[in-house]
Order: C-alpha cells, then structure tokens, then sequence
C-alpha cells in the first residue's frame, strides 16, 4: 500500500468532510469511496442487457471536456456518460487549439471558468496535471482527472474494478491479477494498483521486461515478475496493456515481433491461469502485439464489457462529485 | 570610507580560529583591528553588536543574477540586494546567461554591472565551451583577465569526451579552476524527479543516481589525467560523496558543493506535485540527504550553496514536469544552514566554513574571512530570531521557493560590504 507521509497529507480532492471535490487519483481514497462509486455505477445499468438508464440530473450543469492530448474512447465514453446525466457537454480538443497559440494552461482554465464551467474532465501528456489543474481551478469547479502522463487515470481503475466484481464478486481478497505490458509508462496500471489495493486483492502482479517495469513496485504495493508463465501461473485476472510504438524507438524493446514472443498473451499462455479467469484490455488493442485476436475475442475475453461498465462507472463519478456539497455531512 | 567600529559581537570565524566577543574597527573598506582601536583611529559610525554573531560574508558558489537576458525580470542590482539581505557578499554567477558568458565582453557587462550596483562582490564563472555547447573552447584567458574566476558548463554536459579532455587540458595550462555539474548527457536527460518510490508511484519520468556518478567518475578520471583543478558543483548523491571520499583520499584535489535544498528535502517532498519542489539535481532519497549532510560535516563535501535561481511566475505556473528547475535561494541559505546548526547535524563552525573559508579557499579570493586587513564584509545575525520564511517578502525578483512558511530561527541583521552598510 502507499505509505507516503508527503502522500498521505493533505488530499486536495476531498471535501472537509471526506466527500470527493475532484478525482485526480485513487490514491489516498478510502475503501468505502471506491465502494461508494461501484455501488452507485450499478444504478446506471442493466447488468444483463448492459443498457445505460439515463438520468437527466445533472441537467443545467456544463461539463468541459479539456483533452490536451488526443483521444476518441476515453472522450467518447465520457461525453456519453456526461450527456446521458443530461449534462451540457463541451469538448475541446486543446492539444490542436489554444495552447498552440501560446496561451497558458492557466489561461485556457479560467477563460472556460468565464464561460461557467462546472467540471473539468481533463487529459493531459504530463504527470500531475490534474493536480495542477485542481490548484488553479474556482472553489465551485470540479476536476476529473481523465489520465495525466503517466501518473493516474482514475475512472480507468475503477471500471476496471467494476468489471473484476462483476464477474468475481465483491470480495478481492482471494483474487490473483496479472497485469501485463508496459506498467512503467501506465497511468491505467497505476491506478488499477491502487484501486486494487483498496479493494484489498490477495496479490497483484506486475509482469513485463525490466526496461518497463517501475523502479519500486513494492512501493506501491505489487510484484514484479518478469517471466510471462510465472506471472500467468493461476492468476483469476488477466490485464493486458497496450504496448506503445515509442517503447521501440527509445530502446526499452527490440520490437513488436519480440516482446510478443516473450510477453504476449496467446491461448496456450492463458491456459497457465485459472480456468475461468477472465481477461481485460483498456484498449485500444494491437492485436499481434500484446495479445492474441483469439484470445482478445475468445470467451474469456471481457475487453468490450469494461467499454460499457465505463459509462456507467463515469456516470458514477461525475454524478457523485458534482452532487456533493463540502457542507453537507 | 566611513570609519566604523562594530561594538561587541561575537566574532566567529573559522578561518581564524576566532569566536570571542570584542570589538572590530574599520576603515578604507578594510577590517583594521580587532579588539583595541588603533591609536589614530575615530570611529564616525558605530553599530552595535551585542548579542549579535559577527561572521565573514557568505560566499555562494552558484548564483544565477538575471543578467544579461532577463532584465525585463531582474537584474544583479536586485539580485545582489537579495543576496546582501542574506547575508552573502561574494556571488559566482553561473555562465548560462543570454548570451552565455563565453567572450569577456560578456564577462565585462556582467561585472560592470556589478560595479554599478556595489552591493557584492560578484564573481563571473565563464563558459568552459562557447555557447555551452560542448564543442569549441571558449577564450578562457582572456575571460580570465576580465575576471571570470573559473569555468564552468552549468547544466549543459560536455557529451564529446575528448572536447572535455581537452578543455580541461586546457584550463590545467593556465592554472584555471573547473567547476563542472555532474550530470551524464543521456541518463536520464528528460527526468524530473529522482528514480525512487515517488518516481514509481506517481508516474514521474526518473533520474537515477547513475547519471550523477557516471558523470563524476568521468569528471574525476579526466581531472586526473589532464591535472586541471575539479571542483564538482552540486552533487546530490551518497554514491558520489564515496567517490569523491577515495579520489581526496588518493590525493587528487577535487573539491565539491552541494545545494541547501539538498541538505533539507527529499524525493517524499515531491510527492504533491509541487512544482516549486522541482530542481535539477532532483531531490534525493533520505539516504542520499543523510549521505549529503555526513559529507559536509566530515569536509569532504567544502561547501554549501544557494544555487540561486530566481525563476517567473509561469515558469512554476505548470504541471510539475513542465514546470523550469529552480530555487530563489539567496535569501533561505543561511537560515537553513543555521536549522541544521539546532538539529545538531553541524556544528556552527563546520556550518560557516562551508560559506566562507572552504569556498573562499577553493576560489582562491582574499574574502571569507574576519583577518585584519581583509576586505570587511560580514553579516551581523541574530541567531535567536524566530520568523517564518515567507515567499511574498523576498527581495529577490523570483519568489520560487519551497520553504514558504518554514519556522526558522536566525536572521541576518545587517551586512556590510567592503565596509559599508548594504543590507539592515
């Protein structure tokens, strides 16, 4: 677990009462948020026809999707959770607008502040962005933090924990979960960790080749394999990360041919996991690279399901932070 | 020249052996007597001293001043009353200006300025490779006669070994003093945070401490080889403080600095984002602080300094990894060198060497020192005082601090420089 002393003091995206302001990371959340937020996600959706209730109560309110770096799932599924809340939806695509003019990100903030943002879902190229944000932003304006460089994507962790609950119920303490790929550069591994963790899973694994892995994983609450069969070895979860071009060109990999080899997770592989274990992606996948299309599309597979848990888990976390008031108990 | 007499200090200074509490006298901008006035002497300026510590000012070995490049920002008449305020009197100012200091024209503006200004003795550090690019040499004997005291390439690696071989070669031929940053060219070039548990757990991109020590044991080998006189600027790491333990020990005159910062925070301090928190070289592990600390009490670490750099408003105004490396630190070095007095890691003596002795020594300057005859710069502090450091009233134009609301004890009351009194 995270231990920090500098971690664990003042938690700018809480409320005095404990209630979230932001959602910048899932680190220095208590167990009964992340409860709070799946329990709550369960109201959005139909888990046997997986269709999404929409509830216009967020109706009035206006979202700013602010993506400083380009993404079409994540945005999507964010703009559809915001907009089934009944949200006014603004997407801004600043990686291709104001910043480029030389305009600051503080700039950017308060210009769209004038415009009477409510939230920020923000996304950002570098760690610790959000944070920035959350610093800067009025006391009235929410920050979702939609993945920084490669610090934290919240809402990741936690679709994915939904996901993990669906198919394995609410207890993770007797639960093994491989997560396989770049963890290094992974905002999403970050934040499954954590979110793992506060869910207090029996063992999470951490599997890829030295040059990816990070530098302290027992700091943050993990093991290290760096032996695909070992690290698969009776797992209940297996989670495949997407594997970057640019880990090609910086030199931590040869190529895609041989970390597929060593690393990728085939049908023959997965049968070392638990019979039933269920395998995930955050998408998008490069088939051939990290992961087989038999076994990305095979009955194991539950990578389109976490799509779906996605909106409803959005709708969670956004209903949740603006529905919140600091004073209330 | 106002003939002064401060009365009744405590007059502490390692250079000399000196702590007792008397009078000192004087006069032409010269320490003239300590103790009994001379005969002929009339004091027309008297400053009282009692209670007060009567020390050498400071002398910081890395300073950046604004000028030129930033004046729009600040500038070394500013900058060199922030400095004064802290008690420091001699400033080497690092090349990485705009233009960079590398042609003694540029070497020249910088100390006319400083003479303008006459609030510190500022000293030039002249670019060891013109435009710090690591390629050809920079006209160091010339730059030398304009003043620059010694060279440097700032943050900026020499990546060709065999320019590096010959630029200290070079500088071994005229006797001049390098003052080189040990940082490697590749390792960990776009890192902002030290390769540790916060690194990991927040997703920080890294530098290992292997940046630092490969760049100090190619540093150490080439002095070696070439003979030149190393000093290391701002190291931040245990390992490097072995190295630099065995290469004195083998007898090679290598010396070294380390930043304030260094010896007070580490990689947990970084842990909010802080973007005031981020320097280069980053904050280190509690074993590499205590490694630090254990090197300047023992010696083997000569000196402490600022490395002052006093940044805008937006250039901290950014999430942490885009946010420019830097510390305003005039103004918190003697104070946070006085903390680690009350925590008992130094001792007073060892704490003021580090500012005075040990750098002027290094430097080679008549400075740092309350010798009879000696120019008379000195702080007069208050080592009682208690007050919050606070961001909003420094002097310095960069208000870039992490110690904003840090209890501190020990101020500087007045300074005198070459015998006036510019700061009080």
């Amino acid at each position: 677990m995270f231990g920090y002393p500098g971690l664990s003091t003042p938690n700018i995206q809480l409320h005095e009462n404990g209630k979230l302001k932001h959602l910048l990371t899932l680190e220095g959340l208590k167990p009964h948020h992340i409860r709070d937020i799946l329990d709550r996600a369960d109201a959005f959706i139909n888990s046997e026809t997986r269709q999404i209730y929409k509830q216009p109560i967020l109706k009035g309110k206006t979202i700013v999707n602010l993506f400083f770096e380009t993404s079409t799932r994540t945005r999507t599924t964010f703009e559809i959770a915001e907009k089934s809340l009944g949200a006014d939806v603004i997407n801004l695509n600043v990686a291709t607008s104001a910043t480029k003019k030389g305009e600051s990100l503080l700039d950017t903030i308060y210009n769209l502040e004038a415009m009477q943002a409510d939230m920020f879902v923000v996304r950002h190229a570098e760690s610790g962005a959000a944070h920035f944000f959350a610093r800067h932003v009025a006391p009235h304006v929410h920050v979702l933090n939609a993945g920084d460089g490669r610090h934290a994507h919240p809402t990741q962790g936690l679709l994915d924990a939904y996901t993990i609950r669906h198919f394995k119920g609410k207890d993770f303490s007797q639960l093994r979960v491989a997560i396989v790929g770049d963890i290094l550069h992974s905002r999403v591994a970050r934040s499954q960790i954590q979110v793992l963790n506060l869910l207090e899973t029996e063992e999470i694994r951490l599997v890829a080749p030295k040059t990816l892995l990070p530098h302290d994983a027992s700091a943050m609450g993990a093991h290290c394999f760096t032996n695909i069969e070992a690290g698969l070895k009776d797992v209940d979860v297996v989670i495949t990360l997407r594997m970057q071009n640019e880990r090609m060109s910086s030199a931590r990999l040869p190529s895609e041919q041989e970390y597929f080899e060593t690393y990728g997770i085939t049908e023959e592989r997965l049968k070392l996991a638990m019979p039933d274990a269920i395998v995930m992606h955050p998408g998008p996948i490069n088939r051939g690279v990290e992961i087989t299309s038999r076994v990305a599309d095979g009955p194991q597979s539950v990578i389109l399901d976490q799509v779906t848990f996605g909106i409803a888990v959005r709708m969670a976390v956004i209903s949740g932070i603006m529905q919140t008031q600091g004073d209330q108990p | 020249m106002i003939a002064t007499t401060i009365k009744q200090g405590r007059l502490f200074d390692p250079a000399n052996q000196l702590d007792m509490i008397a009078d000192m006298h004087i006069n032409h901008g010269r320490i003239i007597a300590i103790g009994e006035a001379p005969s002929d002497f009339n004091a027309v300026k008297t400053i009282d001293a009692t209670g007060l510590l009567v020390i050498p000012g400071l002398i910081d070995l890395s300073t950046r001043l604004g000028e030129p490049g930033m004046e729009h920002f600040t500038t070394i008449a500013r900058e060199t009353k922030a400095a004064v305020a802290g008690g420091i009197t001699s400033l080497c100012v690092m090349p990485d200006t705009d233009p960079v200091n590398d042609t003694f024209a540029v070497t020249e503006l910088i100390q006319r300025r400083a003479r303008q200004a006459e609030t510190a003795y500022v000293l030039p550090v002249g670019a060891l490779t013109k435009g710090l690019k690591g390629e050809a040499l920079s006209e160091m004997v010339a730059m030398h006669r304009e003043g620059c005291i010694a060279f440097s390439q700032a943050n900026k690696p020499v990546i060709n070994t065999q320019t590096l071989f010959n630029a200290f070669d070079y500088a071994a031929t005229h006797q001049l003093l390098v003052m080189m940053r040990p940082i490697d060219a590749y390792l960990g070039k776009d890192g902002v945070a030290h390769r540790g548990a916060i690194s990991s757990a927040l997703g920080l991109p890294d530098i290992p401490a292997a940046t630092e020590t490969l760049a100090v044991s190619r540093l150490l080998l080439l002095a070696e080889e070439t003979g030149v006189r190393l000093h290391l600027s701002q190291i931040s790491t245990a390992r490097a403080v072995d190295m630099l333990a065995e290469a004195q020990a083998r007898g090679l005159a290598v010396t070294a600095d380390v930043a304030i910062h260094n010896l007070h925070l580490t990689e947990f301090d970084t842990a909010d984002f802080a973007s005031f928190m981020h320097v280069q070289p980053p904050l280190r592990s509690q074993r590499d602080c205590d490694a630090l600390r254990a090197g300047v009490r023992s010696g083997i670490i000569n000196a402490v300094c600022s490395d002052h750099t006093p940044l805008m408003h937006d250039e901290k105004l950014l999430p942490f990894p885009e946010s420019v490396p830097g510390i305003s630190g005039l103004e918190s070095l003697l104070p946070l060198l006085l903390a680690l007095v009350r925590e008992k890691v130094l001792t007073l003596e060892q704490a003021i060497t580090a500012v005075t002795h040990n750098p002027a020594k290094l430097l080679g300057i008549n400075r740092g020192s309350l010798q009879v005859g000696s120019p008379a710069d000195m702080a007069l502090v208050d080592c009682e005082y208690d007050w919050l450091f606070n961001r909003h009233q420094l002097l310095s134009a960069g208000d870039n601090t992490p110690f904003h609301k840090w209890p501190l004890t020990g101020k500087v009351q007045s300074t005198l420089f070459q015998g006036r009194l510019v700061h009080q």
